[in-house]
């Protein structure tokens, strides 16, 4: 429980402190879910099935990745498994974080990992960064607008997605390898970045016409992860959230 | 149930683990390997890479345009304006090289 008397500030304001937090995120991540309706209805979803993917897994990379595949008629289980892949690198974020919310009731905890979001994250991280402790009512003030606005978006994405006429000439088709491209490129600060994506995209491209479809990503993805692993270490190794 | 939905659902129980997994299992190691640090830092670009190489094999000159376009503006901008610029290229060399 949140003992907020000790502090002088109420917690209706540490919710707030949290959702003055959400604005930027929500300005970022809101065209995106927008662009994840309208896709994940190009791609033989319905509009409920893109508003339930939005609510029940909140993390847009991954959700574009399940259409994306979807679309292309991959083995279900395929998908859910490049879901995780994708999704991998919250293990890192959970395992930074969860020490400084552990004070909290475990119900608490189980919500706040649900959402815990690379935005999120940050959020969280530079809060404790500033020496102040992480209350629930602050967590929730920063998760709970982005959420919202997150799901609903998706949901009104979807119904625009049923109204574009002609995919091809607005470029539906080609919007995921573009969007896809640029969560590549922002990672090109890590270390190895050009080995492994060059490591990943031949090994795709030789398994995408050895061994077909679904599984260059599979094939391609462990080639440029175990490249870095296997790589000589450079001694300062910087994980970046 | 629909396939659809099966998908979703494991797919939230999957991300859900990802989200969880790092406090209960990961928090409870003295220190990560180096080597699989390494490994799991590489994961997510090396994933996404297998989304776009091959669909670039396969596509034609409007579609490189706009990767070239799109890569050249995220090397300064954020994602939206990298995508934004993408599009518009796509959209617009597709109405004479499609």
């Amino acid at each position: 429980m949140s003992s907020s008397a000790i502090v002088d500030r109420s917690s209706q304001s540490e919710f707030w402190d949290g959702a003055r937090l959400s604005i930027p995120v929500i300005v970022a991540s809101g065209p995106f879910a927008l662009l994840f309706g309208a896709l994940a209805v190009g791609n033989g979803f319905s509009v409920f099935e893109a508003f339930l993917m939005s609510a029940a897994i909140f993390g847009g990379a991954s959700q574009m990745v399940g259409i994306e595949l979807f679309g292309q008629q991959v083995a279900p289980w395929l998908i859910v498994l490049s879901i995780f892949a994708v999704n991998f690198r919250h293990v890192l974020y959970s395992a930074a974080i969860g020490r400084h919310l552990a004070h909290w009731t475990r119900a608490r905890q189980a919500i706040a990992y649900f959402i815990l979001t690379d935005p999120q994250y940050a959020i969280a991280e530079s809060k404790v960064e500033s020496g102040r402790k992480v209350s629930f009512i602050f967590y929730m003030g920063a998760a709970a607008p982005v959420y919202v606005l997150w799901i609903s978006l998706s949901a009104v994405g979807a119904y625009l997605g049923l109204m574009i006429p002609d995919t091809h000439a607005l470029g539906i088709d080609f919007l995921l390898p573009i969007y896809f491209f640029g969560l590549v490129m922002g990672f090109r600060k890590r270390p190895l970045w050009l080995p492994v994506v060059a490591a990943s995209a031949a090994a795709s491209i030789v398994a995408y016409k050895v061994v077909g479809s679904p599984w260059h990503v599979s094939i391609g993805a462990l080639a440029g992860v175990l490249f870095a692993a296997l790589m000589p270490l450079s001694g300062k190794e910087k994980q970046q959230p | 149930m629909t396939t659809t939905l099966w998908i979703i659902l494991a797919g939230a129980v999957a991300t859900y683990l990802t989200r969880i997994g790092g406090h209960l299992v990961i928090s409870r190691f003295e220190s990560i390997h180096p080597r699989v640090e390494a490994g799991l830092n590489a994961v997510p670009a090396a994933v996404l890479t297998t989304l776009v190489a091959p669909a670039l094999l396969d596509a034609g000159p409007a579609e490189w345009a706009a990767i070239l376009v799109a890569g050249l503006v995220a090397l300064r901008g954020g994602l939206m304006s990298m995508f934004l610029a993408g599009a518009a290229v796509l959209v617009f060399a597709r109405q004479f090289l499609a």
